[in-house]
């Protein structure tokens, strides 16, 4: 186990090289740089010459690589540039909104797995009759509703006609979470209870469930006690494939709110094609993803004894 | 006895998918149709400026006016349009740039097979939309210039489908004997490995129209997709946002739009599925 976990750390460097070089080499295609960008920035017209100049003290004249480098051990020492519009550091600015984004992030799992898990539990147990097409037929809609759309809808309904909440979540409280939380959550417990149904249907259909109410074990016990505990490996992983599409939906979803996280923040600074910012909200998403992959992966060894124990196959 | 029982409802349970397949094609067709025929099917000028703004739907508007007094319903079905072909034109490309791909790895393996594999990996170390914004926002706004982001993106999952197929198919019977027979390569990946393993690369296909089609229209509500003369149902509900309050149907018009156009699809696609599914002609 140890072992495993080692070489899944290790595993982890060239895929972090990969990130942080395609988000340094995006800045570069975008084919501005910190001169150019301040020159426009100021209005100032200089000459090449000038600009050359200025080029050469900030190191961007070197082989793209050497810069790379250079980037690379400011980046380690926790330097990342800092922004083209207001001046600010990036990291500072970047890690005081992530906090807004990890509780929206949280919430709306806890939110998914609080519904989504009970509810395709029930439609697999309830297999074609009325609860189980009622269930398909709300995740079919909800997985038809595009999250812009649900969030509109939801401050239609919750905030506009109701009042029950805050039509603008700026500060970062729970009852503000509510409605920006609950737009990921229903976009991703369509999707998620579906496949629970599926898995814990698969799980019924094996031949061990039919062996155990032949011998008179109740149902509820066989549920609770082989086929979930069976399926949750499964559940869990199909969880974490969500969570890609939960980052980037934060985007959509926190400027629709303006709920001050790190997906506003790069929604705006792409409108303003303020690079620095843009490069660290990709960067650091693209590792927080990876990060959760490889902790599933782990988990997914301490859950399910068949993998555990048949691990030196793989 | 039983297994003449058992057989009826199987077939009985075949013709119903057939049934379904053929209704939500004909939806499918349908709203191709109408999005086809969209200027022709237009009650007005989608870009007109002329009527009283803001006019609830009712009376000569179905889906009423927006705040530059256009008429809405007009504008929606324009706007399916621009979503509707971009996003097949977006599926089409990277099925078929996908399938090339990964067809291309899993026949020849090797050094290519292990770059290609690499490079799909990265492609898949992003988190989706993350990466589609990132790419949104380098090449700056436009239609066309989203369908790129999200193509670079979602390619990665058809060459990964195509290369387990080819694989598979590869080293059976069939394809050791037409080798024998002296086919050549490009003559076994056409005649033998191409058409055996369109199934589940059509399933997926359909089912991405719809997904494909949310997110499209997201990065346009962004401000990422259809620049402002176009009319997209993305941009409109972005445009519109500002005025749920006092005039809830202008963004609610668009999005029932694409509710409705990502429903057909996705019933296609879950029927489809259905259909070609091999485990769904031995499942009761």
């Amino acid at each position: 186990m140890r072992n495993h976990i080692l070489r899944r750390l290790l595993q982890l460097i060239p895929i972090l090289l990969v990130i942080t070089f395609l988000s340094f080499a995006m800045m570069r295609l975008a084919g501005s740089d910190a001169v150019l960008q301040k020159m426009e920035n100021t209005g100032m017209v200089v000459s090449q010459e000038v600009v050359d100049a200025a080029r050469a003290e900030l190191g961007l004249d070197r082989p793209f690589l050497v810069q790379y480098g250079v980037w690379l051990a400011r980046l380690l020492r926790g330097d990342m540039g800092t922004s083209y519009i207001s001046g600010q550091e990036v990291l500072p600015a970047f890690l005081s909104r992530l906090p807004a984004t990890l509780l929206l992030a949280a919430v709306s799992i806890l939110l998914t797995i609080l519904f989504s898990i009970p509810l395709g539990i029930l439609a697999a147990v309830r297999q074609n009759r009325f609860t189980d097409y009622l269930i398909r037929l709300a995740s079919f809609v909800g997985n038809s509703l595009p999250n812009f759309f649900v969030a509109l809808l939801l401050l239609y309904l919750f905030a506009i006609r109701l009042g029950w909440f805050p039509v603008l979540s700026r500060e970062v409280t729970l009852q503000n979470v509510m409605l920006p939380a609950s737009t990921l959550a229903i976009a991703m417990s369509a999707k998620y209870t579906r496949q629970v149904r599926a898995a814990v249907l698969e799980e019924l259909g094996k031949d061990y469930v039919a062996g155990a109410k032949a011998r008179g074990v109740p149902f509820r016990v066989t549920l609770v006690k082989s086929v979930l505990r069976s399926c949750l490996a499964t559940i869990l992983t199909l969880l974490t494939l969500s969570v890609g599409s939960l980052l980037g939906g934060t985007a959509v979803v926190e400027s629709i709110f303006l709920w001050d996280g790190v997906g506003k923040l790069a929604v705006d600074a792409i409108q303003m094609r303020d690079y620095p910012i843009i490069q660290a909200y990709v960067m650091w998403m693209a590792i927080i993803y990876v990060c959760v992959n490889l902790v599933t992966d782990l988990s997914y060894r301490a859950l399910d004894p068949r993998i555990r124990l048949g691990g030196g196959q793989r | 006895m039983r297994d003449g029982v058992s057989r009826r409802r199987q077939r009985g349970r075949r013709n119903h998918i057939r049934c379904r397949l053929l209704v939500f094609l004909l939806l499918a067709a349908l709203l191709l149709l109408a999005v086809i025929f969209a200027e022709e099917l237009c009650p007005y000028d989608p870009n007109a400026q002329i009527f009283q703004p803001l006019q609830p739907p009712g009376g000569g508007h179905i889906a009423g006016t927006d705040r530059l007094g256009r008429d809405l319903f007009s504008r929606i079905l324009v706007g399916l349009r621009t979503s509707v072909f971009s996003t097949l034109a977006l599926v089409a490309v990277i099925a078929a740039a996908g399938t090339a791909v990964g067809v291309l790895s899993g026949y020849c393996g090797g050094l290519l097979d292990g770059w290609m594999m690499r490079v799909s990996d990265v492609c898949l170390a992003f988190p989706g939309l993350v990466f589609a914004l990132a790419i949104a926002a380098l090449l700056g706004g436009g239609i066309q210039n989203a369908v790129i982001a999200l193509a670079v993106i979602s390619w990665p999952k058809y060459a990964r489908l195509a290369r387990g197929q080819t694989m598979a198919i590869k080293s059976s019977d069939y394809v050791a004997a037409a080798r024998l027979a002296g086919d050549t390569a490009p003559q076994i990946i056409l005649r033998h490995i191409l058409p055996n393993s369109t199934g589940p690369i059509l399933i997926t296909a359909v089912l991405d129209i719809g997904t494909m089609m949310m997110e499209l229209a997201g990065l346009s509500f962004l401000g990422l997709g259809a620049t402002p003369p176009t009319a997209e149902l993305g941009s409109m509900m972005s445009d519109g946002r500002s005025m749920l309050q006092t005039y809830p149907w202008v963004v609610l018009g668009p999005g029932i739009a694409i509710f409705v156009a990502v429903a057909v699809f996705n019933l296609l696609g879950d029927t489809v599925r259905d259909c070609l599914d091999p485990r769904n002609s031995h499942r009761t």
